[in-house]
């Protein structure tokens, strides 16, 4: 059986500057499989410049990985041929970070719903696009005969947004790289936006990487969650793992740092973060973590950690678990499919769809 | 800073949109005002208009914005709102990151605003103002000579920080500004904002769609459905007892992490702001909507230290 989508040990380098050549590692050897079969919904996290949306540039075929591979239905990206790619390109669909960047402000919304319904040739009839569209937009909780016919920029950020989530769902793909797609709306929409995301892997069967900084929805909606610090998996494993209960390091201080609504509950862990983490050099060998790290002891400073798994739907690149195996070509898939395996049986909760 | 029934009004071919309709608050000194509500509410407008900075099709249609010891910004000539601006009241616009210059250093950016300002400073008192600068929002000195670009999403909004309260203005106006940082930057880039409020002892309103950072961050909160200020209380009497059953609904709709449940939203369309329903605008979707809740609009009361526009809330006897 081939797998729908895989990446097998794909990182991805930037070099910048002219004379001082730089290389950012933006994704660091990542391999994991999205599987057609058992649908589930991936949320991935990790902070600013961590690599998430290159990752997802990676899985939208928009950059080519710098080594390993991308491999579609069993066929590396690189070589599928015209027909291929252009059902490859309807089945994996984006929804980016920054709406705005995502329009052209001289035409009106209703051209980013109306084009690719052409180019993808989603009905016979005029009037077929239109009931879809008007469907689509429904769906997150547009009003069509308010947002047709605008321009762009006489919508509101999160009218936009949810502009881009319809399109994105009119295209009915098998998978949705949706990159902090509901940072800008309300609550209650994130709320709308994000159950109508679920509904579709419920209903639909459709799968879902979900780059988010939110952690509680991400809790709330995803199965499975990876969670990057400069371009590496750092852990990864079911939400219940992973969010409840953090093994790295760094997973600790992002779930601690999530700011809880209740004004009562302080922001944050004591023991402040010293410095600027973002601009903070990688180290050369061991651990990225290691300069932020209150944790790190003798070997955070030789060697890289691997991804060691030390429960079975969670894995962690940290030393203090190197007492377990280290995952099997540091291969995400046995972690993700624990949880989607006892999903399967009935183990664990399963939000009600309404 | 006092906003008595501000009215934003946007011009379009198919009808007057009332982004803002009749909002009246007070920022009090040294407060900070969160502002929160639904998407397409207006705060970004009335953000923009509170400065004057609004863009046509988007007018003014009424109310006025007293600031202390300047009078109407409302009736101001250009000249003196380009003197106001940076000096007395800053905005920290949406989407700050992206609105820095693309191919000026940081440098120049935070030089451009102070010399339009104060043209006195000599080179070496400006460079040396520039460096204070960037420390206050916790950047190297060396972050100047850089290209946005070149920078971190944290460290540009850090950066859009800086510019805005370089001259150390009595009110900052916030528009979403950590919405698209991870929460350990986002929780630097609030600790930053918080200390050079209360070191420049500014007042400051914060739009944003976090409920979490809101109830960490703000003192008091705002409310806004469909162009209205509909609530407004203390942070803390907000969280634990919202009166306006709109709040009530969105302080629901929040997740957490205790428990795995399916999301709530709340039920119904939100309005558009061309026809907005008559009486109270939440009457189609609010679950408490009674006899006069359709057709007469609430005014906003006070309610023991809080302000609610619902006509379950009727004027208190004082
Ligand atoms: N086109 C590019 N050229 C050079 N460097 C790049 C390019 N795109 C990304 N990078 C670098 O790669 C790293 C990862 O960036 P990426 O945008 O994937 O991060 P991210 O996790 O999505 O961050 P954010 O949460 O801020 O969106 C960063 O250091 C970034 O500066
Ligand atoms: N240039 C414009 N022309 C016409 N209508 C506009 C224009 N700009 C904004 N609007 C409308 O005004 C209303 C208020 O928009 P605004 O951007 O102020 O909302 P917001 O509360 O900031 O929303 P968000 O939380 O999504 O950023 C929206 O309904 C929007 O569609
Ligand atoms: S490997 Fe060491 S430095 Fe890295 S996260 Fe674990 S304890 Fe910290
Ligand atoms: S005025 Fe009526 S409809 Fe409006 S919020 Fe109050 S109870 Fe609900
Ligand atoms: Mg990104
Ligand atoms: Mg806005």
């Amino acid at each position: 059986m081939t797998a729908f989508l895989e990446m097998t040990n794909v990182s991805k380098v930037f070099s910048a500057g002219i004379i001082r050549r730089q290389h950012t590692v933006a994704v660091d050897d990542v391999t994991m499989t999205i599987d057609e079969q058992s649908p589930s919904i991936l949320a991935v996290a990790g902070e600013s410049g961590s690599g998430k949306t290159t990752l997802a540039r990676l899985l939208l075929g928009v950059i080519p990985p710098s080594s390993g591979e991308v491999i579609y239905r069993g066929q590396s990206v690189d070589d599928l041929s015209r027909e291929q790619r252009r059902t490859y390109l309807r089945e994996i669909q984006p929804i980016f970070q920054d709406p705005f960047e995502s329009y052209n402000p001289f035409y009106k919304v209703d051209h980013v719903l109306t084009v690719p319904a052409k180019k993808f040739q989603l009905s016979e009839s005029k009037q077929e696009t239109t009931r879809l569209i008007e469907e689509a937009l429904d769906m997150v909780g547009l009003q069509p005969a308010e947002t047709l016919g605008r321009f762009p920029h006489q919508l509101s950020g999160g009218q936009r947004q949810r502009v881009m989530v319809a399109r994105a769902m009119l295209l009915r793909p098998r998978l949705i790289v949706a990159d902090e797609p509901v940072s800008m709306v309300d609550a209650s929409l994130r709320a709308t936006i994000l159950e109508s995301i679920r509904r579709m892997k419920q209903e639909l069967g459709i799968s879902v990487v979900y780059i988010t900084h939110d952690l509680t929805t991400a809790y709330q909606i995803a199965d499975n969650i990876l969670v990057m610090y400069k371009g590496s998996v750092v852990e990864a494993g079911s939400v219940e793992q992973v969010i409840r209960d953090p093994k790295h390091p760094y997973t600790q201080l992002l779930v601690s740092s999530i700011p809880q609504p209740d004004p009562s509950v302080p922001w944050g862990a004591e023991g402040e973060i010293a410095g600027d983490p973002e601009s903070m050099e990688v180290a050369a060998t061991g651990c990225k973590f290691v300069d932020r790290c209150p944790a790190a002891f003798e070997p955070c400073r030789g060697q890289r950690p691997l991804l060691y798994h030390e429960h079975p739907s969670r894995a962690a690149a940290c030393f203090q678990y190197d007492k377990s195996p280290a995952l099997e070509g540091q291969n995400l898939d046995v972690v993700f499919e624990a949880q989607l395996t006892s999903q399967a049986v009935g183990g664990s909760v399963e939000p009600k769809a309404n | 800073m006092t906003v008595n029934d501000l009215r934003v009004y946007y011009d379009t071919p198919a009808g007057t949109v009332k982004a803002v309709d009749g909002v009246s608050f007070d920022l009090r000194p040294g407060e900070r005002l969160g502002l929160v509500g639904e998407s397409g509410s207006g705060k970004s407008t009335m953000a923009l208009a509170l400065m004057r900075m609004h863009k046509p099709p988007a007018r003014i249609a009424g109310g006025e914005v007293l600031l202390d010891g300047v009078g109407d910004v409302m009736k101001l000539d250009d000249d003196a709102l380009r003197r106001i601006r940076l000096d007395r009241l800053a905005l920290v616009p949406q989407g700050a990151m992206n609105s820095l210059n693309p191919v000026m250093r940081v440098r120049d950016q935070l030089a451009d605003g102070i010399r339009t300002h104060e043209p006195g400073d000599d080179r070496d008192a400006l460079a040396a103002r520039i460096r204070a600068q960037l420390a206050r929002v916790g950047l190297d000195a060396d972050v100047g000579g850089k290209f946005p670009h070149e920078l971190s999403g944290g460290m540009k909004q850090r950066v859009a920080i800086a510019i805005g309260t370089s001259l150390s203005p009595s009110v900052i106006i916030a528009d979403e500004p950590t919405s698209a940082l991870d929460v350990v930057v986002q929780r630097q880039v609030m600790e930053t904002l918080r200390s050079v409020q209360e070191e420049i002892g500014a007042s400051v309103l914060i739009v944003g769609h976090d409920m979490g950072l809101m109830a960490q961050i703000a003192d008091r909160m705002g409310v806004m459905y469909a162009g209205k200020l509909v609530e407004l209380a203390p942070v803390h009497d907000l969280f634990t007892n919202p009166q306006h059953p709109y709040t009530r609904l969105l302080i629901e709709s929040v997740p957490t992490l205790m428990a795995k449940r399916a999301l709530a939203s709340i039920p119904g369309v939100p309005p558009t702001l061309i026809n907005v329903p008559p009486g109270c605008p939440f009457h189609p979707r609010c679950p408490s909507a009674f006899e006069p809740c359709d057709s007469e609009v609430p005014l906003p009361t006070a309610q023991n230290g809080r302000v609610v526009s619902c006509h379950l809330y009727p004027e208190e006897a004082a």
